[in-house]
């Protein structure tokens, strides 16, 4: 608990530091960008080892306490959200920084590595804050760094995406920010427990909770708010788009669950629990079958973002059966982690052959996997996991979610669940069909660098066995705790 | 009371012509100002909700909340500005590019 509070700070600070000083000498910002992202990994790392099971603690910003101060609160859902930004941050890192030696142009590797920074910065702090304002304040933060980096393809598409990303995104956050500002006028706290003791079905309640989660489903590219997110992620350099399909679209999530779950939970009803689920199931077919359709490589995983995202959102229904809360929110913890890791890869893959081919078109593919054989196999493994075949992650979160479908009898959810597998199959195999196909006449290969392939291969094989370490997962994301609600924080008098 | 719903009331008004304005108005301009417009409704609406206390004393609260969301919207336009501005500097070049290819 010591040493465990000022890690709080820490992870916080030290990437901001970072980002600073990366601006500020950019002849070393890649050394800088690698080096502190392997030293927050080795931190998070260790504040797990210390303690799997993080024990439910706040930390007061300048020994203030509540109402009056700001508070830090790490839980299981917390630390399972930190381990996959590290694990990502870490592995995109060394990835980046050989792809943007290939661009050979000083001033997007220069930009790269200070707003890369200030996104992780802002993504620990965004995961660890336990109030409602500091998190708008954190929202806005991760939204303009990911436009920024969007920008950093230089070119006049990736302008126009990144501009409406702009858009949606500071219209997301205001409708976010007057909710908290009908919370605080009715409830004068900000702190998610406190909220959740005194919060009271209400006109005004509820129309804050309408307005938080139309904010926040506009983040998470939810159906039908999805239009932003392939522009925006098909066209930005691939390790952004990598961060951003596997973390950014994760703090929107990550947000929406901890409202729903921990402050709502009371005064949710089934309906709009079940309306919330009803846009998942559609953004699972429309995302499946748009990336089914898809021609380049990168907007196909992109569409297959917008299909994932719908999975995480079945956890909402499926929360409200009779004792399915659990399973279902294990569930879709899984799918979060799993889906980071393996849309990591598989955007790190789609950079990595659009860098030696020279584009990514899916039909002219053939060939690629007897020049690279890493790179495609990296892009198997990960579709496995996002298909959603044992033992990945994937696998995983989809029993658990089938579990508390068929448990809590809202069987509906099933038949989404197996076609949305299908279809992943579908679009997966397309790509995969394409880059096995054996050609007699081989484009001359060129050399790789080590950090263009291993790394990719190495988080698509932590997405594969994430599967296989059940019990310490179970631990670190000790969701019984997360909803249990129990742990308060100190107040003043 | 009266005065303050009506600040609650124009705050949400503002609000909702701003998200309509966004949806529909064609130009990039136009929607940068929308979404100010919309900001400076949910502002208002924080700061009405300063009187929740009494009459006399203003809950501080909501206004350095205020103070904070301002910030955040001039970075934000500041932001998009910047991109509207590259934007048409690139569409110029393009139309340039296009024109020499002709002659």
């Amino acid at each position: 608990m010591e040493t465990s509070s000022y890690l709080y700070i820490v992870i916080i600070l030290l990437p901001l530091v970072a980002a600073i000083l990366a601006f500020l000498w950019q002849r070393f910002a890649v050394f800088i960008g690698i080096t502190s992202a392997t030293v927050i990994a080795v931190l998070v790392a260790t504040w797990i080892g210390q303690d799997l099971q993080i024990t439910n603690a706040y930390y007061y910003l300048g020994g203030w306490h509540l109402p009056l101060g700001i508070a830090l609160y790490a839980d299981g859902f917390t630390a399972t959200m930190l381990v996959m930004t590290a694990l990502v941050g870490l592995g995109i890192s060394i990835y980046a920084s050989a792809y943007f030696k290939n661009k050979n142009d000083h001033s997007t590797t220069g930009l790269f590595w200070p707003i890369w920074l200030i996104m992780w910065s802002a993504l620990n702090a965004l995961f660890l804050s336990a109030d409602i304002f500091n998190i708008y304040v954190t929202l806005e933060l991760v939204s303009l760094s990911a436009v920024a980096l969007v920008a950093l393809a230089q070119n006049s598409e990736a302008n126009k995406a990144a501009l409406r990303y702009l858009l949606v995104g500071l219209f997301g956050s205001l409708c976010y920010l007057l909710g908290v500002g009908l919370l605080y006028s009715e409830y004068a706290v900000l702190e998610f427990s406190l909220l959740s003791d005194v919060i009271t079905l209400s006109p005004v309640t509820l129309s804050a909770l309408a307005l938080m989660s139309a904010g926040l489903i506009m983040k998470a590219a939810l159906f039908p708010m999805h239009f932003w997110l392939p522009p925006a992620h098909g066209s930005a350099p691939a390790p952004v788009s990598a961060v951003l399909s596997a973390l950014v679209v994760k703090a929107a999530v990550y947000l929406l669950f901890r409202l729903w779950f921990n402050v709502f939970e009371s005064i949710v009803t089934d309906y709009s629990a079940q309306l919330i689920g009803a846009l998942g199931a559609a953004a699972v077919l429309w995302g499946s079958v748009q990336a089914l359709r898809a021609e380049r490589f990168k907007l196909l995983v992109a569409y297959s973002t917008v299909a994932q995202i719908g999975y995480f959102f079945l956890a909402i229904p499926l929360v409200q059966g009779a004792g399915t809360a659990v399973v279902a929110v294990s569930g879709a913890m899984y799918l979060m982690l799993s889906h980071a890791l393996a849309k990591a890869a598989m955007f790190a893959s789609a950079g990595t052959i659009l860098h030696v081919a020279g584009h990514d078109r899916i039909k002219d593919l053939a060939g690629i996997n007897q020049c690279y054989p890493v790179t495609v196999f990296t892009i198997a493994i990960a579709g496995v996991s996002l298909v959603g075949l044992p033992p990945s992650g994937g696998f995983m979160g989809k029993w658990l979610l089938l579990q508390a479908a068929f448990t809590s009898g809202q069987w509906w959810w099933v038949v989404i669940l197996l076609l949305g597998s299908l279809l992943a199959a579908g679009y997966i195999f397309r790509v995969i069909a394409h880059a096995f196909t054996h050609l007699d006449e081989l484009p001359p290969a060129q050399a790789l660098d080590w950090r263009m392939q291993w790394p990719a291969l190495i988080i698509a094989v932590l997405a594969m066995i994430l599967g296989l370490l059940a019990y310490p997962l179970a631990e670190l994301m000790g969701v019984s705790e997360v909803l249990s609600n129990t742990h308060r924080p100190a107040v003043m008098p | 009371m009266t005065s303050i719903s009506l600040y609650l009331l124009t705050g949400i008004v503002l609000f909702v012509l701003g998200a309509v304005y966004l949806a529909i108005h064609p130009k990039l301009m136009g929607k940068i100002m929308a979404v100010n417009i919309a900001g400076s409704g949910v502002f208002l609406v924080f700061i009405a909700a300063a009187n929740r206390v009494s009459n006399e004393m203003p809950d501080p609260v909501p206004h350095a909340m205020v103070l904070t969301g301002i910030v955040v919207a001039v970075s934000a336009t500041a932001v998009a500005l910047a991109f509207v501005s590259k934007i048409a500097t690139n569409n110029e070049s393009d139309r340039s590019a296009d024109n020499g290819q002709q002659h």
